[in-house]
């Protein structure tokens, strides 16, 4: 039994030596000449300006995959729409409900307020957002 | 400098090596693709299936850092020059230029006249390999790479240079 454990020991170490021997023997043989233009980063050839972390707006997520959702959804449509005379009325029960499901989708999404850009029913809105439902009814009122 | 390079007195092993090493360097130059104007159609027509760069064992990386050769296909214009010469450096060494077509090599139909072109690519980067033509056909290029292979072939890495 133990002679089967030996194999994937033997599997390992070998792993592990087929990795770091090149990697030694590269480091031996290769010409290694760093300076401040090689070790910076690789963009097309121009000077790379300020840094790679850039934030996002966390809201772009949301429209991402409301987009992505109905992108999807027209994929579906198209060859169903192609062979719709072939098919009958039971492709087109299913493709109703397929889009009834959607459209549930797309009633939740909209009540929770996810279409609009600014949005106003922040529930735990901090700093600047703190006050966001009063302003918002202020400018509605005046 | 690598921990080996030029470190060693020159005899039979050393020479052995040497030549298995610059065999390894030869047979595989990656090139560093970019194209600057109608010679990067020769190019892509070489690498292409009728002429197929990968007979030699060159292949088209679209990144400095995994290429060994560096075709300058076309006019380098005063702007790309900068973007060239920082491309170069950012090649991981050993690296080689081939100078492809009479615009890269000495400005071409431009020498005379063009205000924005560079007068040759060797005013900013060092060339091993000079291809003539305008633009050179891919029979011209392929010679140039086989001509850069036997450059490859004949440097001894391991072997001290003497002064």
């Amino acid at each position: 039994m133990y002679r089967d454990f030996g194999t994937i020991f033997i599997f390992i170490f070998m792993g592990i030596v087929l990795v770091y021997v090149p990697l030694l023997i590269q480091q031996l043989v290769a010409p290694s000449n760093p300076n401040p233009d090689k070790l910076a980063t690789y963009e097309c050839g121009e000077e790379s300006e300020g840094s790679a972390w850039v934030q996002f707006n966390i809201r772009f997520y949301v429209v991402a995959l409301i987009f992505l959702i109905f992108d999807v959804e027209v994929v579906f449509l198209f060859p169903w729409a192609v062979v719709f005379n072939e098919l009958g009325m039971l492709a087109f029960v299913e493709m109703a409900i397929f889009l009834v499901i959607l459209m549930i989708g797309l009633a939740y999404v909209w009540k929770k307020g996810d279409l609009d850009w600014v949005k106003y029913n922040v529930k735990y809105g901090r700093g600047r957002y703190a006050n966001l439902i009063e302003k918002s009814q202020t400018t509605q009122e005046s | 400098m690598g921990v080996l390079e030029n470190r060693f007195q020159d005899n039979v092993i050393v020479a052995s090596l040497d030549k298995f090493l610059g065999w390894a360097r030869s047979t595989s130059p990656w090139y560093f693709q970019f194209g600057l104007a109608c010679c990067a159609i020769e190019m892509m027509a070489s690498a292409a299936s009728r002429h197929d760069l990968e007979r030699i064992g060159m292949m088209p990386r679209s990144s400095p850092r995994q290429a060994d050769v560096m075709i300058v296909a076309g006019t380098v214009t005063m702007k790309m020059a900068l973007r060239v010469k920082k491309l170069y450096e950012q090649m991981a060494d050993p690296k080689y230029v081939i100078s492809m077509g009479s615009c890269a090599t000495s400005g071409g139909p431009y020498w005379q006249h063009g205000y924005h072109v560079l007068k040759g690519v060797d005013l900013v980067v060092p060339v091993d390999v000079y291809v003539p033509g305008c633009p050179p056909r891919p029979e011209a290029l392929i010679e140039g790479l086989l001509k850069l292979q036997e450059k490859i072939q004949t440097e001894r890495p391991l072997t001290r240079k003497s002064a």
